[in-house]
């Protein structure tokens, strides 16, 4: 039966799934309403954040009003007549589509990426799949290694699309489609060009979405095990604000559960000789940002100013909006800040050789790994962050050396790099960063502390959210946006000359580092929400809440950089941009 | 008595194709004058009561699809004509084209006027290249006559055909692949739903229909729905044109009264195919396409109309017959239909992308004799998935000849399984030339 469809969310509509009556509004799939009544429908392609494909074919039901079966994931409840979800009919389909999605599938599970975690893997089980009618026909297909972030293993790929979704729906990075047809059909960037001639920014959203091993980060675990062991370097380590309210879902801790105590005492127990946080850089970034946008606006800079902490984000610039770039603050990251001071300051201060010092990342992002590679990012005269790990390698070596997460004691960060306001800890979510900016830019201006330290008015995972700030008689226009498709819309608005803001948050990933693509597997905005309330408890919860009121940074002024901005400041903080855009 | 009959095919040979001068003294644009002298919704009711199925291949009834569409609101609504008759053994679509085009166009501003839409677009398959201009030349004429265009007629409707060239892909044939196409878009089938009366050419509610489907729309309205289903059967109206090839005596296009001939006067008939040429016997016959079930001898007593072929399990499809004589080894030729969907499926799907070449893998080993009984199983499996999963009518409908050849000829399939095939006697001879 064929209705006209008329979609009315107040409308709601009942039938019957499995004999149950469930009654969900108009335009619901049938996926969710099975979830309603507690029946999971098992699917490859589907995602909650993503658009609907139907690629896989492994949700179908059976419905009294249709010959044929149905996939759930896009099928609408109101066209929908008695749906029954577990019969021999819809197990043999289903069964069968994942031996033919299996035949053309290297079973090498053991040594997969995504051993253990992989979506085929978990479906093969639970569908009880002891072999398979079907030759295999799987073909390898050469990987393609050619960027510092992520490993595309096209042989695993299972056509799903998700990746793409991801890179042209989400992001509109368009770094990747599909081209070819039948058994050629696959997923591929323009021209079959390596991802690095690609416009991809590594923002690794692909990655979080692939259900198996086909995309994953490049892995550094071992250079950093290599670094661990020899007694002849001292091996310091910084931790991202995102990380510490994510890493706990690997060991089944709650969704956005802080960790930060555990994590600490994991990576001392891993034998970092130091173990520090990107808050306080994130602190650092706050002053040197916020005395840049003080001066653009003071001295007729070139506004509004974009903030430059995400690398993804800065990828993006370069290649896709190059004539912008003079908006981008010149400010590093907070990592790259890190890594810069640990290697001159630190090092100086502890007397350890600047070459025997070995800096260490723990990351919620893989374009980080391509960040810290960049030739300019030496400001010590060495390579300033020497490894990236993402929030999911850490965990795989806390797996390795046998700590059990949930049972390690909370401990706290080293001194001095390790203090972090509550400013630095909102750096992991979009509006974060922001927030914490104006907690000093508003002091620093009007000689005033803000009535209240919470500018609710950044927060929240919203695209585009706006505010205009009262500093005392001076209005400050900013907006904050995540994720690239909502960027693009602000870039435009700055090129058509239709943007009046001062300044700009931009955080490359949806929701900003805490749905970073390094972050642990199957994040949804859900997830992403709930590990956003962590950072905020997170910040709620410290003393220290202001950027400038930290008093290690206070001491890194005052002992080594003088001032915000100074020449110094600059040697080692600040960085330059270049047109990267295809010619 | 003959069994043809010249109802859309009337003008054809008689007229200068382009040519409005003739086209007019045929009687044309004289059902878009009656037409647009009518109330819309009695329009549709004429094409309701004419009992017009689909004529693309799916049989779907022309006038639901167009009260559906009537109901839908939207602005603008587009009218599209399905002309990439990409289907094998299909070439009825090319004879309207090439020698009566100002008929489709006549339909397709007929339903134009009924759902108030300003501009049609015909997809036509890139290979009929010259036919696109000859279509031109009348889309041209017809608009200079003031029987297409701004102001049709004096009145103020306006309404403007324009051409997209196909590039030779079969699922540009799938009707949301083909507004994809049109859209330059890569041409895979969309998701559905919404559907395409809702969600179609540039997301606007459209209506897409088949050429012979269009062609048939000025005479439902000149003779009327009744008249019109009544040149047919009860549950499906009208006349059919019919694709004859392969191993027949006279091969060609033929239009017949729905439900006025046997599948045995097709073939046999003088007046049609005449007979397997050669001495040769009938093996089996593919009707509709390659998307088609295959019918075998005893069946031939079947009248070719919707409601009698389905109950032997066969149907219209698209009208193309393919008559194969007693030298073609069914396995080899399910191998080339085989060969025909690897090679067209979009890809995206699952059951069609890898159902395909597993499906082609199994019918190999049935040639090479290295087949087991556990084979059926896997084949059994494999077309219940692929025609109950997929995505699209390509896949769903991959596995229809297969389907009728395991049904009817079963001791075939179980013969090669020994090694030996009645046909081709020595069944290994085959190299593994297309090992998918």
């Amino acid at each position: 039966m064929v209705t006209s469809m008329h979609i009315d969310p107040n409308k709601m509509v009942t039938i019957k799934i499995d004999g149950i009556p469930v009654t969900v509004p108009s335009g619901t799939t049938i996926m969710e309403a099975a979830r309603k009544i507690g029946i999971k429908i098992p699917s490859l392609c589907h995602h909650p954040d993503l658009g609907v494909r139907a690629f896989c074919r492994v949700c179908l039901v059976e419905d009294s009003h249709s010959r044929r079966l149905k996939t759930a994931c896009n099928n609408l409840v109101d066209e929908a007549g008695d749906i029954t979800t577990n019969s021999p009919k819809v197990r043999k389909a289903r069964k069968t589509v994942l031996e033919l999605l299996l035949a053309n599938h290297p079973q090498d599970c053991l040594h997969c990426e995504r051993n253990g975690k992989c979506e085929l893997q978990t479906l093969a089980a639970e569908y009880n799949i002891r072999g398979n009618i079907f030759d295999p026909v799987w073909k390898p297909v050469p990987k393609e290694m050619s960027n510092p972030s992520l490993v595309r293993d096209m042989t695993k790929c299972v056509r799903c699309g998700r990746c793409v979704e991801a890179c042209q729906a989400i992001q509109t990075t368009n770094a990747i489609g599909y081209s070819g047809r039948s058994t050629d059909f696959k997923i591929t960037t323009a021209f079959e060009k390596p991802l690095s001639e690609s416009p991809c920014v590594y923002c690794g959203q692909c990655v979080a979405v692939c259900p198996v091993g086909a995309l994953y980060e490049k892995d550094d675990t071992q250079r950093v095990w290599d670094a661990l062991d020899n007694k002849d370097k001292f091996v310091v380590v910084q931790t991202a604000p995102a990380v510490r309210v994510a890493i706990g879902e690997e060991f089944g801790m709650a969704r956005g559960a802080i960790a930060t105590g555990k994590m600490v005492a994991a990576l001392r127990r891993l034998g970092f000789d130091k173990v520090f946080d990107t808050d306080f850089s994130a602190d650092l970034t706050i002053m040197e940002e916020g005395y840049e946008l003080i001066d653009r606006i003071k001295n007729g800079g070139t506004l509004p100013m974009i903030t430059s902490c995400s690398p993804g984000w800065i990828n993006f610039v370069e290649k896709t909006y190059p004539d912008l770039l003079p908006h981008v603050s010149s400010c590093k990251s907070p990592q790259q800040m890190f890594g810069a001071i640990a290697k001159t300051y630190y090092a100086d201060k502890m007397g350890i050789p600047r070459d025997k010092m070995f800096v260490v990342s723990i990351m919620p992002c893989i374009a980080k790994k391509y960040e810290c590679q960049r030739p300019e990012m030496n400001s010590s005269g060495y390579q300033d962050v020497d490894v990236v790990l993402t929030t999911r390698e850490l965990a795989k070596m806390i797996r390795m050396a046998g700590l059990d997460f949930n049972f390690l004691p909370e401990e706290e960060f080293d001194h001095p790099l390790g203090l972090g306001s509550g400013a630095g800890a909102i750096f992991g979510t979009s509006g974060g960063g922001m927030e914490a900016a104006i907690r000093t830019v508003y002091e620093v201006v009007t000689g005033k502390e803000p009535q209240s330290l919470d500018f609710t008015a950044c927060r929240g995972h919203e695209g585009i959210k706006e505010a205009t700030l009262d500093l005392d008689g001076m209005p400050v226009k900013v907006a904050i946006t995540n994720g690239l498709k909502n960027a693009r819309v602000l870039m435009d608005k700055i090129r058509a000359g239709e943007a009046d803001y001062h300044f700009i948050e931009v955080m490359c990933c949806p929701g900003g580092c805490v749905g970073g693509g390094g972050q642990p597997f199957r994040t949804t905005a859900a997830i992403r929400e709930h590990r956003m309330d962590g950072l905020y408890k997170v910040d709620k919860s410290l003393p220290l809440r202001q950027s400038h009121k930290n008093p290690d940074i206070q001491t890194l002024y005052s002992e080594f950089l003088k001032e915000p901005n100074s020449h110094l400041a600059h040697e080692l903080l600040h960085t330059h941009y270049q047109d990267r855009s295809a010619k | 008595m003959a069994k043809t009959i010249q109802l859309l095919t009337a003008r054809c040979g008689k007229i200068r194709p382009d040519s409005v001068a003739d086209y007019i003294a045929h009687d044309g644009f004289s059902a878009l004058k009656k037409a647009m002298n009518m109330d819309p919704m009695q329009i549709i009711n004429e094409v309701i009561d004419a009992k017009l199925l689909g004529r693309g291949g799916a049989s779907y009834p022309a006038g639901k699809k167009w009260k559906q569409l009537y109901e839908i609101e939207g602005d603008p609504k587009y009218i599209v004509c399905n002309a990439d008759e990409g289907e094998p053994g299909t070439f009825k679509d090319m004879v309207l084209l090439e020698k009566d085009p100002l008929s489709i166009i006549e339909g397709m501003a007929i339903a134009g006027y009924v759902f108030n839409s300003h501009d049609g677009y015909i997809y036509i398959r890139g290979e009929y290249r010259e036919i696109q201009k000859l279509f031109q030349a009348a889309i041209d004429n017809a608009v200079k006559a003031n029987y297409l265009g701004d102001n049709i007629m004096g009145s103020n409707f306006s309404f403007h055909v324009h051409i997209v060239s196909g590039a030779g892909a079969y699922i540009c044939g799938e009707n949301s692949g083909l507004l994809n196409s049109i859209e330059a878009k890569t041409g895979r089938p969309r998701v559905k739903p919404p559907h395409l009366a809702e969600v179609g050419l540039y997301s606007k509610p459209t209506l897409v229909n088949n050429v012979e489907s269009f062609a048939s729309v000025p005479q439902i309205v000149n003779m009327g729905g009744k008249a019109f289903q009544e040149l047919g059967v009860e549950d499906s109206g009208g006349t059919k044109l019919i694709c004859l090839s392969g191993n027949v005596k006279r091969r060609g296009t033929f239009e017949i009264p729905i439900g006025g001939v046997t599948l045995r006067d097709i073939i046999f008939d003088p007046e049609f195919g005449g007979g397997i040429p050669d001495g040769k016997e009938l093996k089996c016959y593919h009707l509709g396409g390659q998307s088609g079930p295959i019918g075998f001898p005893e069946q031939l007593d079947t009248r070719y109309d919707h409601t009698s072929l389905k109950k032997v399990g066969l149907s219209i499809g698209s009208g193309a017959v393919v008559v194969l004589d007693d030298t073609i080894c069914m396995i080899d030729y399910l191998k080339k239909v085989s060969e025909f969907f690897i090679h067209e499926s979009c890809g995206k799907c699952v059951p069609c992308r890898e159902g395909n070449r597993q499906m082609y893998m199994i019918l190999h080993k049935f040639a090479t004799g290295l087949a087991t009984e556990k084979d059926f199983e896997r084949l059994e499996r494999l077309s219940f998935t692929m025609s109950t999963a997929s995505s699209c009518g390509l896949g769903q409908s991959a596995c229809t000849a297969l389907d009728s050849c395991l049904l009817h000829r079963r001791e075939e399939f179980e013969a090669h399984i020994n090694g030996i095939c009645p046909v081709c006697l020595n069944s290994r001879k085959y190299g593994d030339q297309y090992a998918y």
